[in-house]
């Protein structure tokens, strides 16, 4: 079995097929990450660069650690800098990169397209770690995998994604994927937060938080950036938490099961209550874990690929 | 000297002229139509253009020849030898050069260095001083130098109390001001917002904002009676705001370009950044409106936007790549392919709105065919098939999504100012 794609950009557009390879994989890699030794040596000798032009903590940390626990030999270059600044542009620097000879590019940007740009000038399998307002196929894969772990399955699931989904590459890569996979995705925000068209792709759209807990097994709750100018969409933290936050007060209403996400860092008080956050409902550090599992299984399936 | 274009089918709505006839240009003037003599074929240069159309010279109202400052990108000369190859003699260059064309001396600096071309140069001013849109340029003086129209291009002119007085005080020399209309306020995208723009995560501009400085300065050309231009048209409410307006005689005019007749935002799914302008390719019911617009003559002409990047800036991430595409060596050829072709226009409406409409709204002479009259044409064979090539092109750019395109129709030759392109080379005659 190998993937149809010798790159993960997104998951649009990706078969069913190919996502339930990947978290059938990860489930072994997962086991792996439960050993004392928790290393393997599949991909040794190959070469990776995470090449991450915007800040990221825990992506970056996640991917590095799936490389070295797949043995793989790897290299970081870190820039905020844009190339619309002076200096070197993003295709000379991706040349001189490539020109060490790198088998895999793990590339993330401010800029949507930047992954399928890189498939054009580089011969590296690319995967995309965030592409500006675009997507993040492999927190949504860690996400429908820890899901799946909590409740077994995702075909007839019903998952909300709630926040700024404009202005989220979480979400589209949740929408996707999910819907890939037989579940039922619908979003719940602030209007302002909620992008054109979204319903064009198969997705409802609540407007009451109340509701959407309702009527959904799962929410996956999306962080308030404030960085990306959320706070000209919202008047204030302080009445986003009020009508949109996720409380226990707010579960317990309707007595039921419910699984919580969260892609981290989590504004406790905003998005989340405290309560919520450390909460029975929430996956929130299985997520992290599984998220190294899932990104060892994709490299591993795209880095034997031939 | 003397030259024959042999049976050519002389074609010019404005004159009623429809005619198959043998045309004599000697020293750039016409001489004789038809009824000519052995003795002229034997003492002139003969172009046998045999039911090859003969218009008015063809008029671009809308290019970038980024002198002075970007001469990297673009020249007048590199600009107006595309002009020439595309079917143009003659074009009006947008004032966002650097710097800018708000003084007198840089309007005759481009008029000097455009003096012994082909092709007619004519600059359009801006309105405020570094387009800033606070303070109105020396209007009057740059008017005087020669500049046939102002506008903020690229922008619009942002407050509504600076472009009342800039269209108030246009009235005296007649030139209308050019918008660029878009709302800045909403205008932080990249691409048309809609559902392409959401899938691709890529931050969109609302149609909206080019609506809503539509309808402002309608009213204000209705409040003041100053000449309102709506530069490169793209959205459906847009048009019909401009038919309205029309409709009510206010004096608006609009222009379209050829990108936005013929491509949609779902090509930006490659994030090829040849797709990205500004205003953005928007949807294919946006291009239905505006191709409504042109046969109804709501829309008065077609303009290339011609903007030549350079490669490495235009090779970039697709958020930080520039706005625009060259456009001046296809365009005549997107009309025929996408309009004529397509029984949308016909060719007399191609000319007005390419030859007669855009001087008449710039108030430059429309070039007769006719005796004594000096010979600015453009002659080009409508169902000639061709494959655009980035390469062979003249303009010193390379920016345009139509590389590798099939297209049908394409210039022959162009002549004005005792000079003839045609064969890819320029000739005195």
């Amino acid at each position: 079995m190998s993937l149809s794609s010798r790159h993960l950009l997104g998951l649009n557009g990706v078969p069913k097929e190919d996502i339930q390879l990947i978290l059938d994989t990860a489930t072994t890699f997962r086991e792996v990450l439960e050993r004392p030794i928790k290393k393997v040596p599949t991909l040794q000798g190959k070469t990776i660069v995470n090449l991450f032009y915007e800040d990221s903590t825990r992506t970056r940390i996640s991917f590095e650690l799936a490389q070295k626990r797949l043995s793989a030999d790897t290299i970081n270059f870190s820039t905020s800098t844009s190339s619309v600044k002076k200096g070197e542009t993003f295709k000379d620097t991706v040349r001189n990169i490539e020109a060490m000879k790198v088998d895999m590019i793990v590339v993330r940007h401010k800029s949507a397209g930047v992954p399928q740009y890189l498939t054009r000038i580089s011969k590296a399998n690319i995967i995309n770690a965030g592409d500006g307002l675009h997507e993040h196929p492999t927190q949504g894969l860690l996400d429908m995998y820890s899901i799946k772990e909590r409740l077994g399955k995702l075909e007839g699931l019903k998952v909300c994604i709630v926040g700024d989904i404009a202005h989220s590459r979480v979400a589209l890569s949740n929408i996707f994927g999910l819907k890939s996979m037989g579940a039922i995705v619908s979003v719940c925000g602030p209007a302002t937060m909620i992008p054109l068209g979204i319903e064009s792709l198969g997705v409802k759209i609540f407007t009451n938080i109340d509701e959407a807990i309702a009527k959904n097994d799962v929410l996956n709750v999306l962080r308030i950036q404030l960085e990306r100018n959320a706070g000209t969409r919202i008047p204030s933290l302080r009445e986003y938490h009020k009508y949109f936050g996720i409380t226990s007060d707010r579960i317990e209403k309707f007595n039921k099961e419910i699984v919580i996400l969260h892609p981290g860092p989590i504004n406790r008080g905003v998005e989340l209550s405290s309560e919520v956050a450390d909460g029975p409902y929430q996956v929130i550090l299985d997520q992290v874990t599984n998220g190294v599992a899932v990104r060892m299984a994709v490299l591993y399936l795209l880095g034997t690929m031939h | 000297m003397k030259i024959i274009l042999k049976q050519v089918l002389i074609l010019n709505p404005e004159q009623k002229l429809n005619q198959k006839s043998d045309l004599l240009i000697n020293d750039g003037i016409i001489e004789k139509i038809d009824g000519l003599k052995e003795a002229d074929f034997k003492s002139s240069k003969v172009f046998d253009f045999d039911n090859k159309l003969c218009s008015p010279g063809f008029f671009d109202m809308h290019v970038h020849l980024r002198e002075p400052g970007r001469e990297d990108e673009e020249t007048v000369e590199t600009g107006s030898n595309a002009a020439a190859a595309g079917g143009f003699t003659g074009v009006a260059c947008m004032p966002n050069t650097d710097p800018n064309i708000d003084s007198a001396e840089i309007v005759r600096f481009i008029k000097e260095k455009a003096k012994d071309h082909l092709v007619d140069v004519y600059p359009v001013a801006a309105a405020t001083l570094a387009r800033k849109g606070e303070a109105l340029s020396p209007m009057y003086e740059l008017f005087e130098a020669g500049a046939v129209a102002f506008s903020d291009d690229g922008v619009a002119i942002k407050n509504a109390g600076v472009l009342r007085n800039a269209l108030e005080y246009s009235i005296n020399f007649g030139t209308p001001i050019i918008e660029h209309c878009e709302d800045e306020s909403m205008a932080e995208g990249v691409m048309n917002e809609g559902l392409i723009s959401t899938t691709l995560g890529l931050p969109g501009i609302p149609k909206v904002a080019e609506d809503l400085i539509v309808m402002r300065d309608i009213m204000l050309a209705d409040f003041t009676g100053g000449k309102v231009h709506i530069a490169h048209i793209s959205s459906k409410k847009s048009v019909e705001l401009v038919r309205q307006a029309k409709k009510n005689k206010i004096s608006v005019t609009a222009e379209v370009t050829p990108h936005h007749f013929t491509l949609t935002d779902d090509l930006l799914k490659t994030y090829d950044t040849n797709y990205k302008m500004n205003p953005p390719l928007r949807s294919r019911a946006d291009v239905e409106a505006i191709i409504e617009g042109l046969k109804d003559g709501t829309i008065d002409c077609i303009a290339s936007d011609h903007a030549p990047h350079a490669i490495e800036e235009k090779e970039m991430e697709f958020i930080f790549a520039p706005n625009g595409i060259i456009g001046l060596e296809t365009e005549l050829s997107l009309v025929m392919s996408e309009l004529v072709h397509k029984k949308h226009l016909t060719v007399s409406q191609v000319i007005e709105k390419m030859a007669i409409n855009p001087r008449k709204i710039l108030s430059i002479p429309i070039p007769q065919i006719k005796i004594g009259e000096v010979a600015n044409l453009t002659i080009f064979d409508p169902d000639q098939i061709w494959t655009a090539d980035i390469n062979k092109f003249k303009s010193k750019a390379k920016n345009s999504p139509f590389d590798k395109r099939l297209m049908t129709g394409k210039s022959i030759a162009v002549i004005n100012k005792c000079k003839m392109f045609f064969e890819d080379k320029f000739t005195s005659i």
